[in-house]
C-alpha cells in the first residue's frame, strides 16, 4: 500500500508515530469511556471519586432500566427515527427530480433555478429559524412532527450533489431510455437514481447524521416531551435530574450516541465520504 | 455553468435542421417535464429559503414583538441598540475569541494527526476511525459526558489534578475557564473532520513530487514536509480553516446545555444570543437584527470558501 518514493520509516519513527497517535486516541476517546464507565456504576461509587473504568459493583442494569423507563427515552429515539426518516424520504423525493431537470433537461429558467440552489447553499439554517418559527405558528403546526420536518424537506445541498452525479451520466443513456418509452419521471427513478446510488447513500448519511444530532431547530419547534428527538430529550432529562443522578443520565446519553457510533463502525468509509461531502455545505 | 448556458442558447437560436415543428414539440415537452420535475423544489426553495431570508431583513427594521398585534418601522434602530448592548458586544467578542482558539488548534491537530497517520502503513483505518468518532457523535449527549468529565470533585480531570496537588477549578462555572473549556470541546469534536479533509489532500499529492524532491537532496522527513507536503496542501489548508471557522461560529449545543451563556455572560455566543432574544424573550425585531449580523459573517466566510474551492478546481 506504500507508494514508491515515500521512504520506509525507521523503527523509531514508527514507534513515535504509534506513541503520539495512541496518546491522542486515548484523549479523544476519554469522554466516551467516562460516559460509559459512569453508566455502569452505582451512585455511591460515582461519588467515591475513583479512577477505575470498570465498576466494583455492576449497576448497569439499574441505570439502563432507569434511563429506559423513568424517562421516555425509547420515545425520543423513535421520534428521531420518524423525523430523520421522513426528512430523508421527502428530501430525495423533492431533490432528485429537480437535480435531473438541472442536469439533463433544457428549459427556460434553468440558470435561475441553479442560482436559487446556490443561494440556498449559502444560507445557514439558523438564519431561517425565526421566520420559519413564525410560519409554523401561523399555519398552526408548532409542537407537531410536521414542525420538526418541514424546514428540511428541500435540501439545496441534495439538489447540488445529485446534479453533479447526474451530469456525469452519459446523455445517450437518457436518450435510450426515452426511446424505450420511459417517461421523464421514470428516467429519474429507474435510471438516474440507481446509477447514482453512491451519491444517494452519501447524502442519506449526511442528512441522517445532521438531523439525528440537531438540537437548535427542535428546541424551537416542539415543547411536548412526546415529540422530542434525542438531543432535546437528553437535555430535558439532564435538566430534570439536575445533575444528581449521573448513572441513568449517562446510560441515556450512551443509548442516544450509540446508534450512529455503531453504524459508523460498520460503515466507516461511507460515513467519512458522506460527511466530508458535507464540507461544501 | 457557462458551458451549459452556451449550449442552451445555441439550441434555441439554431434548431436542428431535421423538421422544425418536431424539434419545437420536443423542446416544449422537455420544458413541461422540467417544470413538473423541478416545480416542487422551486416552490419549496422560495417558501423555505428565499422568502424567509428576505423576511428576516424586513423584520429586523421593525420593533415587532412576537404575539404583538402591531408593529412599526424603526429603521436601523435595532442595529444601533444591538451594537450599544453590552451583552451583544460580549457575545460577539466571545464568539470571535472562541473561533480564534478553535480554528488554529483544530487545523493544527488535524494536520498533525493526518500527517502521522499517512506516514506509516499500519493501523491507518483504526486511527482514522477513532479520531473521526466525535464528529458524528450527538454533541448534546456528549456535552453531558464532558460535564461529568469536568465535574469539580468527581470528574476525572480534577481528580487527576488533585492527585498531582494542582488547583482544581470549577471549569464550567468559572468566568476565566468557561470559554477555553468550551473551545476544547469544540476542538475535540472538529479535529477528526479536519483530519479527514487533510488525508484527502495528502492523497492528492503526486508521488513524483517526492521523487523529484529526493533527487534534489530533500532526504529527511522534515525536508520533504517543508518542500513538498505543506506547500501542496496550501489550498486544502485554506479550505479547512474556513470550514472549521464556519462550524465554530455556529457553536450552540454545548453552550445551551452546559452554561446558558454564563457565568456572567462569559460564554454568551452569537447563536445563543440569537436563540434567547428570538425565542425566549420573543423580541422578534431585535432577534432578527442579531440574525442579520450572523448571516453576514457566515455568508462572507462561505463566499471566501467558494472562491478558494474555485481556485482549487483551476489548479487541478
Amino acid at each position: 500500500m506504500k507508494p514508491p518514493g515515500r521512504r520506509a520509516f525507521s523503527w523509531s519513527g514508527a514507534a513515535l508515530r504509534h506513541t503520539v497517535l495512541l496518546a491522542t486516541s486515548v484523549l479523544v476517546l476519554l469522554p466516551f469511556v467516562w460516559m460509559v464507565s459512569l453508566s455502569l456504576k452505582s451512585p455511591g461509587e460515582i461519588f467515591q471519586a475513583s479512577f477505575s473504568v470498570l465498576p466494583d459493583q455492576w449497576h448497569a442494569l439499574e441505570n439502563y432500566t432507569a434511563a429506559l423507563t423513568a424517562q421516555p427515552l425509547p420515545r425520543f429515539m423513535m421520534n428521531g427515527v420518524i423525523v430523520c426518516g421522513a426528512i430523508l424520504i421527502l428530501q430525495i423525493l423533492v431533490c432528485a427530480p429537480a437535480a435531473y431537470a438541472l442536469a439533463k433537461l433544457r428549459f427556460r429558467g434553468r440558470e435561475v433555478l441553479f442560482a436559487l440552489v446556490l443561494v440556498g447553499l449559502l444560507i445557514p439554517h439558523q438564519v431561517l429559524a425565526l421566520p420559519l418559527f413564525i410560519l409554523a405558528y401561523q399555519i398552526g403546526i408548532l409542537d407537531t412532527y410536521a414542525a420538526l420536518i418541514f424546514p428540511f424537506i428541500v435540501s439545496p445541498f441534495g439538489i447540488f450533489l445529485f446534479r453533479q452525479f447526474f451530469k456525469a451520466i452519459p446523455d445517450d443513456l437518457v436518450h435510450a431510455a426515452r426511446l424505450d418509452g420511459l417517461s421523464e419521471a421514470s428516467i429519474v427513478w429507474r435510471v438516474m437514481v440507481p446509477i447514482a446510488w453512491p451519491a444517494v447513500v452519501a447524502f442519506a448519511i449526511f442528512s441522517v447524521v445532521a438531523h439525528w444530532n440537531d438540537l437548535f431547530w427542535p428546541l424551537i419547534a416542539v415543547r411536548s416531551e412526546e415529540l422530542m428527538p434525542p438531543p432535546l430529550g437528553v437535555m430535558a432529562f439532564k435538566n430534570e435530574e439536575a445533575g444528581s443522578d449521573y448513572g441513568p443520565l449517562m446510560a441515556g446519553a450512551t443509548l442516544i450516541v450509540a446508534p450512529l457510533v455503531v453504524a459508523f463502525l460498520f460503515a466507516q468509509r461511507w460515513f467519512v465520504d458522506g460527511l466530508s461531502l458535507g464540507a461544501v455545505k | 455553468m457557462a458551458v451549459d448556458f452556451a449550449s442552451w442558447r445555441r439550441s434555441e437560436t439554431a434548431p436542428c435542421p431535421s423538421g422544425g415543428a418536431q424539434a419545437r414539440k420536443q423542446a416544449l415537452a422537455e420544458a413541461l417535464a422540467a417544470g413538473l420535475l423541478a416545480g416542487p423544489a422551486v416552490l419549496l426553495l422560495l417558501a423555505l429559503f428565499l422568502l424567509p431570508v428576505l423576511a428576516v431583513f424586513v423584520i429586523a427594521v421593525t420593533d415587532w414583538q412576537f404575539g404583538a398585534r402591531s408593529l412599526s418601522f424603526v429603521g436601523l434602530k435595532n442595529f444601533a441598540e444591538l451594537f450599544a448592548d453590552p451583552v451583544f458586544r460580549r457575545s460577539l467578542v466571545n464568539t470571535v475569541l472562541y473561533v480564534c482558539i478553535v480554528v488554529p488548534a483544530t487545523v493544527g491537530l488535524g494536520l498533525l494527526i493526518a500527517l502521522l497517520i499517512e506516514s506509516g502503513p499500519r493501523l491507518r483505518a483504526f486511527y482514522r476511525a477513532i479520531h473521526f468518532l466525535p464528529y458524528m457523535a450527538t454533541l448534546a449527549a456528549m456535552a453531558i459526558a464532558w460535564e461529568a468529565l469536568l465535574h469539580p470533585t468527581i470528574g476525572i480531570v480534577n481528580q487527576t489534578l488533585a492527585s498531582l496537588g494542582l488547583p482544581t477549578p470549577n471549569w464550567l462555572r468559572d468566568e476565566n475557564t468557561v470559554l477555553p473549556v468550551l473551545a476544547v470541546i469544540g476542538i475535540w469534536q472538529g479535529l477528526g473532520f479536519a483530519m479527514v479533509l487533510f488525508l484527502a489532500g495528502l492523497k492528492a499529492i503526486p508521488v513524483d513530487l517526492y521523487d523529484a524532491a529526493e533527487v534534489d537532496g530533500a532526504d529527511a522527513t522534515l525536508d520533504r514536509l517543508r518542500v513538498v507536503t505543506l506547500p501542496m496542501l496550501g489550498p486544502v489548508m485554506m479550505f479547512v480553516v474556513i470550514v472549521t471557522a464556519l462550524r465554530a461560529f455556529e457553536v450552540f449545543d454545548t453552550v445551551k446545555i452546559l452554561t446558558q451563556g454564563g457565568p456572567a455572560k462569559a460564554s454568551e455566543v452569537l447563536l445563543h444570543t440569537l436563540y434567547v432574544e428570538s425565542f425566549e424573550f420573543l423580541r422578534t425585531g431585535y432577534g432578527a437584527a442579531v440574525t442579520v449580523v450572523f448571516l453576514f459573517i457566515v455568508v462572507a466566510l462561505t463566499l471566501l470558501q467558494a472562491r478558494i474551492l474555485d481556485r482549487r478546481v483551476h489548479y487541478s
